[in-house]
């Protein structure tokens, strides 16, 4: 266990050096925009991508995941309660607690990362995209089957193009989470945003915990804009209707 | 399938333009009923013509029409669509072949006025020109700007999404059309509207339709054969609108078609079905004398004043011949008149409303063509056998 948290520790990078660099670094100001600036190639942009990295792995694996369990779930209705169950006991343990739990099974690696990670995705996704299907008007699925599409042109021509808001809906609440939760990831891997945030705290280096912060915020912010503007395109009926 | 399916939908001549269709003996209990939805019902429905199905709701009117594209399948019995039996068929293809209006339209709320149009020329893997063509034809047919092809159905009115519905239903051109309550939801006078336009569409596409309503009005408007089904799916009777006014099978039947059903054969036929009675008429300035005598060669105490363009402006009781000249300020102005196409229901009432005077017909130049009375319209309303019944009219009409 302790193990665990202090893995971040020892990789953590070089403390700073407050004698050295500008009065700003030195003195521990609030906000030294020059730190920034000699530390984004070395230590953020690449916490940052990584961090991409970590939340694009987790939604779309959980996506993957989330969509098969809903479309089987669509079919089968007996399946939901069992899947709600599971992903709601996933969603509702802590992340601290499930990432040790990873841990004697999968190592301190990015693989028990993204596991908790997905894990947090597939109750938000599953229900969305269930809810989406079901939301499909009686009417409109019986005018599909009437003029002879079969169950599947239904479900990819009809039913899913119209869960869409749904679904993206899911979406941003997803990628939203996992930006923010990939930054506890720091404890079983150094990688992302985490480890600068994580340093930054070590270290009491404010501008530093700073930056980190405020990269992990306009990360969230960033995909969920791209998201509503995906959607956008992707459904324009979605906005008539509503005139 | 999928080839066999696109050969038969690229040939010269896809489709008969029309099927007939043939219920047998066909019965359907749902599971965990514990009674039947439909009970052996046997009807059959000519090509190209409007079969109504009416009844009370719950009565099996929306089962009958899936049992035909076997959205539900049937218990019992048969159903033939062009001899075959739809048992037969493939659920997804047979459906293909028969344009279904839902009750609720249905209309796909994420795609195109024309995407929907298209969706069953796309399943039958048509080429892109060709179904846009189509689109094109169809939304003409249904007299809608073809703008309105790259509009959403949100955006459309309900009048204006019934007509895509038809048109939808249309697109590869079935012989079979289901029609559940396709004008159920809309006012009366857009429903007027449409039943108008789907009547003079289907003159000239000439499919065979089904068509479900729970509005007597409109089974006989749109009829030309009209199956009363009551609760349980049993057919009560299966007959022409004429022939089901003017005899009703049994007390169910009677009452379900109203108190009022004299009245509503007179809706069956126009004026231009009947014989008019004929008129003496008088020109502006013509003598006193010459109009008199002219009335009483046909033993009538009025005449029809016309004006120099041989149009009726009044009618003139031969009591106030009093000398003068025939002058238009004499004559009591024209109230109402009735034109060729005015329903003998119509008439009756415009006659009644003028104190039983019988009525001035006009031409469609406006010139005169007769009177109606109380009597000619009466006398129409005999037992419908052989020519000049209401519905031998409307048949030779149509
Ligand atoms: N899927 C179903 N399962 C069981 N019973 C059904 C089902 N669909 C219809 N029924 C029953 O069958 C009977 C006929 O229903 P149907 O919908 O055909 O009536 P309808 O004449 O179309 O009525 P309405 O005028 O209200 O549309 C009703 O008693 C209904 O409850
Ligand atoms: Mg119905």
């Amino acid at each position: 266990m302790s193990g665990v948290l202090l893995a971040p520790l020892a990789a953590a990078p070089v403390i700073p050096d407050f004698g050295r660099g500008s009065t700003c670094i030195r003195d521990n100001k609030l906000f030294c925009w020059d730190w920034v600036q000699s530390n984004w190639g070395g230590t953020l942009r690449p916490a940052l991508i990584q961090h991409i990295e970590l939340t694009l792995i987790a939604v779309v694996v959980g996506f993957a995941i989330s969509f098969v369990l809903a479309l089987a779930a669509y079919r089968w209705s007996r399946l939901e309660p069992p899947v709600g169950i599971v992903a709601g006991i996933l969603y509702t343990i802590p992340s601290l607690a499930l990432f040790q739990l990873l841990v004697p099974v999968t190592g301190l690696s990015r693989t028990s990362a993204e596991i908790a990670l997905v894990s947090y995705t597939i109750l938000i996704l599953f229900s969305n995209i269930l809810e989406g299907l079901r939301n499909v008007p009686a009417d409109v699925r019986d005018a599909a089957e009437g003029m002879g599409l079969t169950r599947w042109q239904t479900l990819w021509r009809v039913e899913l193009p119209m869960a869409l808001p749904t679904i993206v809906a899911g979406l941003r609440i997803a990628v939203v989470t996992v930006v923010s939760l990939a930054t506890v990831a720091v404890f079983i891997v150094n990688e992302g945003l985490g480890a600068p945030i994580y340093a930054g705290l070590q270290n009491a280096f404010k501008t530093e915990l700073i930056a980190a912060g405020a990269l992990t915020v306009a990360l969230a912010l960033f995909a969920d804009g791209a998201l509503v503007l995906l959607q956008r395109v992707l459904t324009p009926w979605a906005r008539t209707a509503r005139s | 399938m999928n080839s066999a399916n696109t050969a038969q939908a690229e040939g010269p001549n896809a489709y008969p333009s029309a099927a007939p269709l043939e219920f047998r003996n066909v019965s359907k209990r749902y599971p965990r009923s514990d009674r039947p939805a439909i009970a052996d019902l046997s009807f059959s429905v000519p090509a190209g013509e409007i079969c109504v199905l009416v009844g009370p709701s719950g009565c099996g009117k929306t089962t009958a029409m899936r049992l035909v594209n076997r959205m539900t399948d049937l218990t019992s019995g048969d159903i033939l669509l062009d001899g075959e039996s739809v048992t037969q068929r493939k659920p997804a293809e047979l459906r293909r072949e028969i344009g279904y209006v839902i009750q609720q339209i249905g209309l796909f709320p994420h795609q195109t006025i024309a995407q929907n149009i298209a969706t069953v020329p796309k399943l039958l893997g048509w080429e892109k020109d060709r179904t846009q063509r189509r689109v094109t034809e169809l939304l003409e047919l249904v007299s809608l700007p073809s703008e309105m092809g790259d509009r959403y159905p949100a955006e459309l009115s309900g009048g204006q999404r019934q007509r895509v519905g038809v048109a939808r239903a249309l697109a590869a051109d079935p012989p079979l059309m289901l029609m559940d309550e396709p004008f159920g939801a809309i006012d009366p006078i857009n429903r007027e509207r449409l039943q108008n336009e789907f009547l003079r569409l289907q003159a000239e596409i000439r499919k065979t339709v089904v068509f479900v309503t729970h509005d007597i009005d409109e089974a006989i408007k749109m009829g030309d054969r009209i199956a009363i089904l009551r609760e349980g799916g049993v057919l009560a009777q299966y007959a022409t609108p004429d022939e089901l006014l003017a005899r009703p099978a049994d007390d169910f039947v009677a009452r379900f078609v109203g108190a009022d059903r004299g009245l509503k054969r007179l809706t069956l036929s126009q004026l231009h079905d009947i014989v008019l009675l004929d008129v003496p008429t008088a020109h502006v300035g013509d003598a006193a004398s010459d109009a008199r005598e002219r009335a009483a060669q046909r033993d009538a105490d009025e005449l029809v004043v016309l004006d120099g363009g041989e149009q009726p402006i009044g009618r003139l009781p031969v009591a106030r011949l009093n000398g003068q000249p025939v002058s238009a300020d004499d004559a009591d102005p024209l109230t109402s008149t009735a034109s060729r196409e005015t329903s003998l229901r119509d008439a009756l009432s415009l006659v009644v409303a003028d104190r039983n005077r019988p009525l001035v017909v006009l031409e469609a130049d406006g010139r005169l063509a007769g009177l109606v009375s109380l009597e000619l319209i009466s006398a129409a309303l005999r037992p419908a056998d052989g020519a000049g019944s209401p519905e031998a009219a409307r048949g030779a009409q149509r």
